[in-house]
């Protein structure tokens, strides 16, 4: 097989993941897209780990032992992910990306209609703070 | 010498006998299954219906399944479907199910910035493209002779040379474990924390009716603190 097709595919699909990283405003869908850039770079892996296998003469078989490595790091990434994103939203109601910019420095494009809210809610935490310590 | 000789020509042969245009049958049907999940993921990051695209993400894990199987690593494909197709979708279908995704259309499901991530992309798209066909224009796979990712080759190869990564790997992913956990604990330990004070502080747990009596007797202690304290109020709702 040329090795050309697996390469393609996989710079292919991790555009794609790269386009749905950047362009989606659900935080689930930016950890689906992370999976799918995830799974472009072990297809890649395992190609050239296929090819390497036949034409060197000693291989270690690294890119399939990479592969499985990647594939449990992206289960545990997967794991925290949602639990983290499992909290932000029990915390703000919300598990959009871009209404969560308490961190953003300054007023940004639309910081003067977004910092009155953020300010409200976060008053309303430390206020559920001080009733929950209290 | 004369062996290694006739290798590189045997290998030359061999690179002469393939072709762009007469691709073998194992090729086109990469292509097929290629574009099948190539079109899958497009969806997965398109589609405004947030469980249609976990739905694909099926789809195209499932396609990258039978990819591996094509590049004869069977081990990892099979890894796949159960780790991939089996788990991480059923967990994002969870997340989704949990966040109160809307059923149907929803009109946010891509932000503002969809037309500079679509440039992004297709420029990364196009430059990774061309360098790659650039540099392995002439390199073939051979998949001839035994599977290059058969479990016991993989096996062999992951517990000779592997091992010590291995075992860091389990060790991360009990961290991942105990990670998680301690993060989906700790809001609703917060959220529950004036129950949890008010049990503590009247000695009582509010879910065992036989120790009823004793929240009596342990309020009476704290009765001349309670209203000095401005928290107080909450914390008898909370302990209702």
């Amino acid at each position: 097989m040329h090795l050309a097709y697996p390469a393609v595919l996989s710079a292919l699909l991790f555009c794609t993941g790269l386009y749905g990283v950047l362009a989606r405003r659900n935080a689930i869908l930016v950890l689906m897209s992370v999976e799918l850039m995830l799974n472009a770079v072990n297809l890649n892996l395992v190609a050239f780990d296929v090819w390497l296998s036949k034409t060197a003469e000693e291989t270690l078989h690294s890119g399939q032992a990479l592969t499985l490595f990647t594939i449990a790091i992206a289960a545990a990434e997967i794991g925290i992910g949602l639990a983290i994103v499992l909290a932000v939203h029990r915390n703000r109601g919300t598990s959009d990306i871009d209404k969560l910019r308490d961190t953003a420095e300054g007023p940004g494009p639309d910081g003067s209609g977004s910092d009155l809210p953020d300010s409200d809610a976060l008053t309303a935490e430390q206020a559920e703070k001080a009733e929950a310590s209290a | 010498m004369t062996s290694a000789a006739a290798t590189a020509h045997a290998v030359t042969l061999s690179a002469q006998g393939h072709g762009f245009l007469s691709p073998t049958g194992v090729e086109i049907a990469f292509l097929l299954v290629g574009l099948l999940t190539f079109g899958a993921a497009l969806v997965t990051v398109t589609t405004r219906q947030l469980v249609h695209a976990a739905l694909w993400l099926v789809v195209t894990l499932g396609g990258l399944a039978v990819e591996y199987l094509l590049l004869t690593a069977e081990f990892i494909a099979w890894v796949q479907v159960l780790i991939y197709v089996g788990s991480v979708v059923v967990l994002l279908l969870f997340g989704l199910m949990l966040t109160k995704a809307p059923i149907g259309r929803s009109p946010d499901a891509d932000s503002g910035n969809r037309w500079a991530a679509l440039t992004v992309a297709v420029a990364a798209a196009a430059a990774l493209v061309w360098v790659v066909v650039d540099a392995f224009r002439t390199t073939w796979i051979d998949l001839d002779g035994a599977a290059a990712g058969s479990t016991e080759v993989t096996g062999a190869s992951l517990f000779q040379n592997w091992v010590l990564p291995f075992e860091a790997l389990s060790v991360l992913l009990l961290a991942a474990l105990v990670g998680a956990i301690v993060l989906s604990r700790k809001a609703k330990a917060e959220s529950s924390s004036p129950p949890v004070n008010s049990r503590a502080a009247s000695g009582g747990s509010p879910s065992v009716p036989d120790s009823r009596n004793h929240p009596i007797e342990g309020t009476q202690p704290d009765g001349p603190q309670k209203p000095a304290d401005p928290g107080a109020p909450a914390e008898q709702e909370g302990a209702r």
